[in-house]
């Protein structure tokens, strides 16, 4: 009998302990590590609210494997003893209102238990005062914009997209280490900073996630939402877009690079210097190489998920030999700087800069076999903008 | 053929036109099941897909369109109307009535259900495919940017639903006025109990999704902007409405089978059920709940705390009714005499796998640690612990425990006990390692993943794969009973069976009760 209550408890806490050391081994947090591939546990992470979050699920885990060994104890041992084949009369006993009130108070008194924790951590969460920056986040079939806002008004802002190329995930080549998490451009912020995110979304719902820094808002269209976050490391953490946003939803990761306050302030200069020098290529005229090798990387970014590696279609139209394409100028520009309004065809002209737009044009006129020889400069497209 | 007793019309019209409860509860079981199958189907399509990392098989659009109809299909196609067939068969046979109260609405409600499901299914040979935006369908994506096919999508969720609303009707009707003289409402079997609740549950919240998916047609094809914030509405409020009804049908899904577990364990356990009163209770406290906590669906759309906290307790409050019911059949089975027949060992399943979803689920319902939970995979694995193991081995006993009374023949043993264990061994193997990818920070509704999911993902592949191929042994085994089966007529199959169905010959005669039986 000792023997076998021994057993049973092997039985129920065996898997337990495995999965509790197994979540110690991946705890170790920090730098750019790739993750464990057997992980089995959430992780604190890099922020102190993480780290109550963790408290919070490690504290409710607990409370539950302790009355599920009760119950299953309860359950098994009556399983193993009270059985016909071992001869047991069934006794006729039924109804209890002593018992019917135990068990209805004691979990009551044990979730009142859980809500004490759960609400102060909840609370901290929802202080969203006292913020030492903003980043705008704002969601995109299928990518992340983000945009630093200044009181000045000189605000830096970029896209960030999928960087795993094509062949990976079609797998005619090896996979990376961050396979589907790694982006072309990360956003930078500050250690030790309060940063706020106010998100938002240019089309449908998505969901900014990033289980190291304990965030994740909906992203909705037409409204802000305020989450915030205070990483206390240096490193780089990366998470995936939470709410299924349509086609391409599995390939929209996010990935904060969490540097030291100089470097951030580096970058940052850095930046605006970048686009000072993007405003001085405004005015330059290109010639066609230059426009077709922009193109290209531009296009790969942002057209080729629905407009096909070769321009052959997919959720989006065909681009080879397509009437847009080898239409007048005007009209492919209108499309790509406007988009097609009810279609999944988005408005570009808010997303890339007009030298970005004036190459990814002239590619998609001269590339795919449409060689219509016409070239697309800066300037018109800032005239079609302008009207 | 005498006036007063008539056997079934022969043929197709049988089927057609039958007014019978039993005729109508097989035709809804066997609906069911087949939609079973074809949703189980989809889910394979995107396990296989899932085995490794990389697209392989599919595309991304493809899978979105899977898992959507996977999620439909299962929740409305096969979970559902299997209940329905099940109260159809036993509700009459349980009360002491001949038939159910409204028997021409009994044919309409089943022969509506078919079509609905085939203009749903036909959605996957549409110009732009079939739905690709999941079973919850959130706006804008259900609208502005949805396929052509979501016209059509809106059509099958009306009729289906007015489907469950005759249903349910009918149940109410039922119950209410067809009981055998001297079957008070507390001396009702507790698998009528259950469906009476639920029924008035999906009469109070079908209308609600009825209602969702007006709006959405309105804002596709009728310039409305009920879910666009462009034009004043709010994207938002759709998941307020929908999970208003998504809530309760959780409930709706999980009642019946609570229903079944408690006729069940008593049987095999010899034993009354220790708190015939307290379970009532407990259903309608879980029901009335039920209500009040949809937005824990929703703790990251950016609701104002006081929201979050009002949800956060109401859904931490639904853990003590719950509680009450698991310790209620565990002290059934206290100082039994029990034996574990199929249907026995699916019920105990179901107690433990239940028990975990229900642990799961207290665990979401705390919304800080929801934030790190929320849209991953520990919340696929919530919920199949209480849908699978819970509505569906619940319904796989029931079948076991009830075929020999439809068909007055007796399933194969050892077969159906081989069916549980590869049942219960499969899915867990498919199940609780998405607790892991979950924590580990892998979103759901993805075609594709990161390297370090790549393990958990592939045993979660081959786990449902035993568990897929489990269900072929199941309709083997059926099928094999109804045609072959060991003859029976013992009106009391099991030993510990209570209730007035078990007074009835066996097979169970075309009509039953048509004299009431008295009640005491």
């Amino acid at each position: 009998m000792l023997l076998k209550a021994n057993r049973l408890r092997e039985l129920v806490l065996g898997p337990v302990l495995m999965l509790l050391s197994l979540a110690s081994a991946g705890a170790a947090a920090a730098g750019d590590k790739v993750n464990e591939s057997w992980q089995v546990n959430m992780q604190p992470g890099a922020t102190e609210i993480g780290q109550s979050i963790y408290d919070l699920h490690m504290l409710i885990f607990w409370i539950c494997v302790v009355i599920g060994a009760l119950v299953f104890g309860v359950m098994f041992y009556s399983i193993f003893y009270h059985r016909k084949s071992r001869g047991v009369t069934p006794s006729t006993f039924h109804e209890s209102t002593k018992a019917e009130i135990a068990w209805t108070v004691v979990p009551f008194l044990i979730l009142i238990g859980m809500a004490v924790p759960a609400t102060s951590t909840l609370l901290e969460i929802y202080d969203f005062d006292d913020a030492d920056m903003d980043v705008l986040v704002t969601g995109y079939q299928w990518k992340w914009k983000y945009e630093y806002l200044n009181e000045n008004g000189e605000n830096v802002a970029f896209f960030s997209n999928l960087r795993t190329p094509q062949g990976e995930i079609y797998n005619a080549t090896d996979k990376g280490e961050h396979y589907l998490l790694e982006v072309d451009e990360p956003m930078v912020i500050p250690v030790d900073t309060k940063v706020r995110f106010l998100v938002t979304a240019n089309d449908v719902i998505h969901s900014f996630w990033v289980p190291e820094l304990a965030v994740k808002k909906d992203a909705i269209p037409g409204f802000i939402n305020e989450t915030w976050t205070k990483a206390n490391v240096e490193g780089i953490y990366r998470g995936q877009c939470a709410e299924l946003c349509g086609k391409e939803h599995g390939f929209m990761p996010i990935v904060v690079n969490v540097v030291s306050k100089e470097e951030y302030a580096g970058w940052l200069e850095a930046k605006k210097v970048e686009a000072a020098e993007i405003r001085g290529l405004m005015a330059q005229t290109f010639t066609m190489d230059e426009l077709m090798t922009r193109g290209k990387s531009v296009y790969e970014r942002n057209c080729l998920a629905c407009h096909g590696a070769n321009g052959e279609g997919g959720v989006g139209t065909a681009i080879a030999g397509s009437t847009v394409a080898m239409g007048e100028v005007a009209g492919h520009l209108e499309i790509g700087i406007n988009g097609v309004p009810g279609s999944a065809m988005q408005a570009f002209g808010g997303q890339i800069n007009d030298v970005e737009m004036a190459a990814v044009i002239t590619y998609q006129r001269n590339a795919f076999g449409n060689n219509m020889g016409d070239m697309i400069q800066p300037i018109d497209v800032y005239n079609h903008k302008k009207g | 053929m005498g006036a007063h007793h008539h056997g079934p019309a022969k043929g197709l019209s049988r089927w057609l036109f039958t007014t019978n409860h039993k005729d109508i509860g097989t035709m809804y079981l066997w609906f069911s099941f087949s939609m079973f199958i074809l949703g189980g189907a989809f889910a394979m399509i995107t396990r296989a897909e899932l085995f490794q990392p990389g697209m392989q098989l599919i595309n991304p659009a493809f899978f979105n369109q899977m898992t959507t109809l996977h999620g439909l299909i299962m929740v409305f196609g096969a979970i559902m109307p299997s209940f329905v067939g099940l109260a159809n068969w036993m509700i009459p046979m349980m009360i002491g009535a001949p038939d159910m109260a409204l028997p021409r609405m009994n044919n309409w409600s089943f022969w509506i259900l078919p079509p609905a499901f085939l203009i749903l299914a036909s959605t996957l040979f549409m110009e732009g495919g079939a739905p690709n935006f999941g079973w919850t369908f959130y706006a804008p994506l259900s609208t502005t940017y949805a396929p052509p096919s979501v016209t059509y999508f809106i059509f099958s969720i009306h009729v289906l639903g007015l489907s469950s609303i005759m249903g349910s009707i009918n149940i109410i009707a039922t119950v209410m006025n067809m009981r055998a003289p001297g079957m008070t409402y507390m001396k009702m079997p507790l698998f009528v109990w259950t469906w009476l609740i639920t029924a008035f549950l999906l009469v109070a919240v079908m209308p609600v999704l009825a209602g969702a998916v007006t709006m959405m047609l309105m804002d596709i094809h009728f310039g409305t902007s009920f879910f666009s914030a462009a034009g004043g509405g709010d994207p938002v409020l759709f998941q307020h409405i929908f999970w208003f009804f998504g809530h309760p049908e959780v409930y709706i899904i999980i009642l019946p089978a609570f229903g079944v577990v408690s006729q069940i364990i008593p049987a095999f356990a010899r034993k009354p059920l220790f708190g015939y009163d307290s379970m009532v209770y407990a259903t309608a406290a879980i029901a009335f709940l039920s209500f009040v906590v949809w937005a824990h669906h929703m703790y990251t759309v950016g609701m104002p705390v006081a929201g979050e906290l009002f949800f956060m307790y109401a859904t931490m409050l639904i853990a003590v009714p719950t509680g009450v019911k698991v310790f209620n059949w565990v002290t059934t089975m206290w100082r039994g005499s029990m034996t574990f027949e199929t249907p026995m060992l699916f019920c105990i399943g179901f107690l433990v796998l239940f028990t975990i979803g229900g642990f799961t689920g207290l665990m979401l319902s705390i919304a800080p640690a929801d934030f790190q939970y929320h849209d991953s995979y520990f919340v696929v694995a919530h919920f199949h612990y209480v849908m699978v193991a819970g509505a569906v081995f619940s319904m796989s006993a029931a079948v076991y425990y009830w075929l020999p009374k439809w068909c007055g023949r007796m399933y194969n043993e050892a077969m159906g006990k081989t069916h549980f264990w590869i049942s219960f061994v499969g899915f867990n193997i498919a199940f609780f390692p998405q607790h892991f990818v979950g924590l580990a920070g892998m979103p759901r509704r993805i075609p594709d993943y990161a390297l370090q999911f790549a393990d958990f993902n592939m045993i979660s592949s081959i786990g449902a794969f035993i568990y897929g191929a489990s269900q072929i042994l199941f309709l083997y085994n059926v099928v094999a009973t109804i045609v072959a089966g060991k003859p029976t007529s013992d009106a009391k199959t099991w030993e510990g069976a209570e209730g007035l169905e078990w007074t009835v010959a066996t097979p169970a005669p075309y009509h039953t009760f048509e004299t009431p039986p008295q009640v005491r």
